[in-house]
């Protein structure tokens, strides 16, 4: 810790740190949302030219891509609250917890985010918003419940530093913009499999149909690494380990954070609404079946051993 | 012939522009030491708008504790003249001592200790503690920035052209330093010696 504190002259190489991040996300964003725009509108004039659409409607489809992408950027942060089923609380209904929150919006010099609570009983936590003027911290009531309160305070800490430095604008977008391919591959998938599997009658418009949704399953099937990777992106290892370290130095306390990070990861319960597109903007990994090939390839967090030994060494 | 002047005025108007940048860097990083120096100036005032309300309800029921009573007051009024962040931080660790003897006489009243109004005093006491010892590791941070920026080279130069001071810290009571040095493992260990070959 004592190499950390801002009482020593690296204090102020830390701040320009944080500057870097922020642009560097701010970069990020911009990218994210141009890649989306190229993959999702290529791919879907090719399915259009498949289909037989005229070449006209292309344009059309590039249009509606970027006036989601521009409304992604500003409506993400209700998106995955919305999806997350996190409530707004006051002051008045979860006064201990919006004042640790209150507390280090103070310490990280940031406006005071809102703040939401996710009514399940597994422990975890997030951040979001596109910017710190517009941010929401979230904790499910098992962490407001398992946690003491330098442990609260340690968490709130790591997702702050998430808001200084705009990894929540990035880390959200990616769930509107790239939770949405995976979401369209995983139903496609599934239709096409469920649509081969019957309708054995009508076998002349079926047949045409049928490879059609082939094309289209194998063209997923195709473009499933390639989100995974962008998430990947929005979602470097670095991000949590950063964040990790930046939140010790917040709360001044990185024994609580490790502690924290041990509670939550031997709770056994799995996070009811967590997705695969949201999976990533949590404090720990809301995903359990850790071991299955779906879950490495779209594993967003860093070990939570290597964490835990990081801050113990602190 | 035109060669050299082009040479004197690129010359001259890269130092214009790296003064610009330099002037208006130290203007901004002043410009934070002073907005994080306000969110400490809440915290403070609201500390000492809750001063006379814990005073008035302790005296209803403990009114002969008269010393450790105007000594909170006493405190307080230290703190509202405080002009500059230092007098600021010794008044505010005055009053965290006299409130320390304040709430350790309360003790000793039971039906005080129940006392709803009391017990809420108490908890808005302790937050804003807190958080002025967050607010005032965010200003601390950003006086360390500014501090060092204004004495290192080259920006001590504008620095002393244009008459920026370097900001006092606000320094933490002397107990709390304590609190922390107790949490290490190792017993506390005598400074060691200055090196003599140095």
């Amino acid at each position: 810790m004592a190499h950390l504190a801002p009482g020593t002259p690296g204090g102020s190489d830390e701040r320009v740190l944080v500057y870097d991040r922020i642009s560097s996300n701010k970069r990020q964003t911009w990218l994210m949302m141009l890649i989306f725009i190229v993959v999702a509108g290529g791919f879907a004039s090719l399915v259009g030219y498949i289909v037989g659409l005229p070449v006209a409607a292309a344009p059309i489809v590039f249009a509606a891509l970027i006036g989601y992408a521009m409304f992604s950027y500003y409506a993400s942060a209700g998106v995955a609250l919305a999806v997350s089923s996190a409530r707004e609380v006051s002051k008045q209904d979860e006064p201990d917890f919006y004042r640790v929150v209150e507390n280090l919006a103070i310490g990280s010099g940031l406006p005071m985010p809102k703040v939401y609570v996710i009514e399940d009983s597994a422990p975890n936590a997030f951040a979001t918003g596109r910017d710190p003027q517009h941010a929401a911290v979230t904790a499910t009531r098992g962490l407001l419940n398992k946690l003491d309160r330098a442990e609260l305070e340690g968490v709130i800490a790591h997702e702050m530093s998430h808001v200084g430095n705009y990894d929540i604008r990035v880390m959200t977008i990616t769930v509107v913009l790239v939770g949405v391919i995976a979401l369209l591959a995983d139903l496609f998938m599934r239709w096409t499999w469920f649509g081969s599997g019957s309708r054995e009658g009508n076998k002349d418009r079926g047949g045409s149909a049928y490879a059609i949704l082939l094309v289209v399953a194998i063209l997923l099937a195709i473009l499933a690494p390639l989100v995974a990777q962008l998430i990947q992106l929005a979602v470097s290892r670095q991000r949590e380990y950063l964040a990790d370290a930046s939140g010790a130095l917040l709360c001044r306390n990185p024994g609580a954070l490790a502690d924290a990070l041990e509670k939550i990861t031997a709770d056994p319960e799995p996070l009811k609404e967590a997705n695969k597109a949201t999976a990533h903007l949590y404090f720990s990994n809301p995903l359990r079946e850790h071991d299955s090939f779906l879950n490495n390839l779209f594993s967003t967090h860093p070990p939570v051993e290597e964490r835990i030994k990081l801050l113990r060494a602190m | 012939m035109p060669l050299l002047i082009i040479l004197i005025v690129a010359v001259l108007v890269v130092l214009v522009v790296a003064i610009v940048v330099m002037y208006n860097g130290l203007v901004r990083s002043r410009l934070r030491v002073r907005e994080a120096w306000s969110g400490i100036d809440v915290q403070l005032k609201r500390r000492a708008s809750l001063i006379p309300n814990i005073v008035e309800t302790v005296k209803g029921y403990a009114a002969h504790e008269r010393q450790t009573l105007e000594a909170v007051t006493e405190a307080r009024a230290r703190l509202q003249q405080a002009g500059t962040p230092a007098q600021a931080a010794e008044a505010n660790n005055q009053l965290t001592q006299t409130l320390r003897s304040l709430f350790a006489v309360a003790e000793q009243y039971p039906d005080l200790k129940a006392n709803q109004n009391f017990l809420d005093l108490q908890r808005e006491l302790a937050d804003t503690e807190d958080k002025i010892a967050y607010a005032r590791q965010f200003y601390n941070t950003n006086v360390l920035s500014y501090n060092a920026k204004i004495e290192t080279f080259p920006s001590v130069i504008m620095a002393n052209m244009f008459g920026f001071q370097p900001s006092e810290f606000f320094e933490a009571e002397e107990q709390a330093r304590e609190d922390v040095k107790v949490s290490f493992s190792a017993p506390p260990a005598p400074p060691p010696p200055p090196a003599a070959n140095g």
